[in-house]
């Protein structure tokens, strides 16, 4: 694999780390808009899914929403935001893009954690005495945080994935390197990105994966079940709703 | 907007462009079609064996999800773009990166809908003689195809929306007229390819949600359908 080689020796050579175009610029552009697209889903998702959930409604409509998004290529949603209006706002077409695919997991998710949280306990809590916003607080949340860190991964990656898309039309990010390598017909360049950013959607997935068992706020209690695996219908995909990108 | 005028006053809906470009989306979509049969048969056919193996021996499971599940977290853009090498450019790149994002949801699928077959059922069918290529394919299978066909809609729903991004090397289907669209700024070849994608996978989830229905009318009766 001659290409392999060549992809070592772009990804060893110093100038292409440097620069306006260097890997540390995509990169940190890829990270910055990964984490505030992510903090603005959460925010808006989060509090909406935590609500239904207590309320334990509208959970057909988060199932629905995820269930849409598939079949939408974020391809397709990402031109044509740019072709809008929209397009001539400089990042905003990539970011509400990359927003609108980070809610899907985290809404669902959220939603399903807090409605399924252990009734009987639930029940307890009321029983003693408990007002809704403290059965919020230290029940339900505390039961749900798997679920709502699964969420919360799955849409890290996506965005990750995404932002990776939003180069083909011209953003900044990792995908750059990809892109401007099928330009410039630099297959060594082309692998060198995707290796790249294949990397950074494994690491991304592996921090949360161990933010999630480190800031479990049960983790430390016994006899606890993994959470996932005890919610799934068996007619479901076991894996959470992702959108792939 | 039909009189012609939208393609030259860039519309977004523009009937002009259907009609001028009738042949274009048509070879388009079937691309589109064909691409995604072909990811989604391959995927199905190396997701079994694989389902099979990894319930019949449990060292082999932990590996097999494992690596079915970090292939799916790398973006499409990199999956290409990492095959490109291996394949060169051609159909090839798309389909495999597709049917490796395929397995993910597939060997799942499939392993939860056989485990969900009552221990009952095989200890009725063994005892009327089924061997185990029998059972599987009599008893097992048939019990198992709910959750096989729901892991299978979702595969191509999401399959038909990845395939866009294989423009990128020139084999996206309705992908390839978007990205020219965007290049050129052509906002009704944009729309009209991201309408048919959509629609595409809406019709194509229908088919085997029907499928679905004729393959298992027993679920009918004691269960209010399967999603």
């Amino acid at each position: 694999m001659d290409v392999v080689a060549k992809a070592w020796t772009w990804l060893a050579t110093g100038s292409h780390w440097a620069g306006p175009d260097g890997v540390w610029h995509r990169l940190g552009q890829h990270l910055f808009l990964t984490f505030a697209c992510l903090a603005i889903a959460c925010a808006v998702a989060l509090p909406i899914a935590v609500a239904l959930g207590h309320i334990g409604k509208g959970g057909a409509l988060a199932v629905n929403i995820s269930n849409a998004g598939r079949a939408v290529p974020t391809f397709a949603v990402l031109v044509l935001l740019l072709l809008s209006p929209l397009g001539t706002h400089g990042q905003w077409p990539t970011i509400i893009a990359l927003v609108l695919f980070a809610i899907p997991p985290l809404l669902t998710n959220a939603y399903v954690g807090v409605h399924e949280a252990d009734r009987e306990v639930v029940e307890a809590a009321r029983g003693m005495g408990m007002t809704g916003g403290q059965l919020i607080r230290r029940v339900e949340l505390p039961l749900a945080f798997p679920l709502i860190m699964t969420g919360v991964r799955t849409a890290a990656v996506q965005v990750v994935a995404t932002a990776t898309l939003a180069a083909l039309p011209g953003g900044g990010g990792l995908g750059r390197i990809i892109t401007a390598g099928f330009r410039l017909t630099d297959t060594p360049q082309v692998v060198a990105g995707a290796v790249l950013v294949a990397g950074l959607a494994l690491v991304v997935e592996g921090v949360f994966v161990a933010l999630g068992l480190v800031l479990d706020p049960m983790r430390l209690r016994t006899g606890r079940r993994p959470a996932a695996a005890r919610r799934q219908p068996a007619d479901q995909a076991p894996a959470s709703p992702v959108l792939k990108t | 907007m039909a009189d012609g005028n939208c393609l030259i006053s860039n519309e977004w809906i523009c009937g002009e462009y259907v009609r001028t470009r009738g042949q274009e989306l048509t070879d388009a979509t079937l691309e589109h079609v064909w691409i995604t049969l072909a990811s989604v048969a391959i995927g199905l056919l190396v997701a079994f064996p694989l389902a099979l193996l990894a319930r019949r021996w449990r060292v082999v499971s932990g590996p097999v999800l494992g690596l079915t599940t970090i292939l799916y977290t790398v973006p499409s853009l990199a999956m290409f773009s990492l095959l490109l090498p291996v394949f060169g450019v051609s159909a090839a790149v798309v389909i495999t990166g597709l049917v490796l994002y395929s397995l993910t949801i597939l060997v799942r699928n499939i392993m939860a809908g056989l485990a969900s077959v009552p221990e009952e059922a095989r200890e009725a069918a063994r005892g009327m003689g089924y061997g185990p290529l029998r059972l599987l394919f009599g008893v097992e299978l048939p019990l198992a195809l709910p959750a096989l066909m729901a892991g299978l809609r979702i595969t191509t729903v999401s399959t038909v929306s990845l395939t866009t991004v294989g423009a990128i090397i020139g084999y996206g289907g309705l992908g390839n007229l978007i990205y020219e669209g965007m290049r050129s700024f052509f906002k009704a070849e944009v729309l009209t390819a991201s309408v048919l994608c959509v629609a595409l996978a809406v019709v194509a989830d229908l088919l085997l949600l029907a499928l679905q229905r004729l393959l298992t009318p027993w679920a009918r009766k004691s269960r209010k359908g399967t999603t």
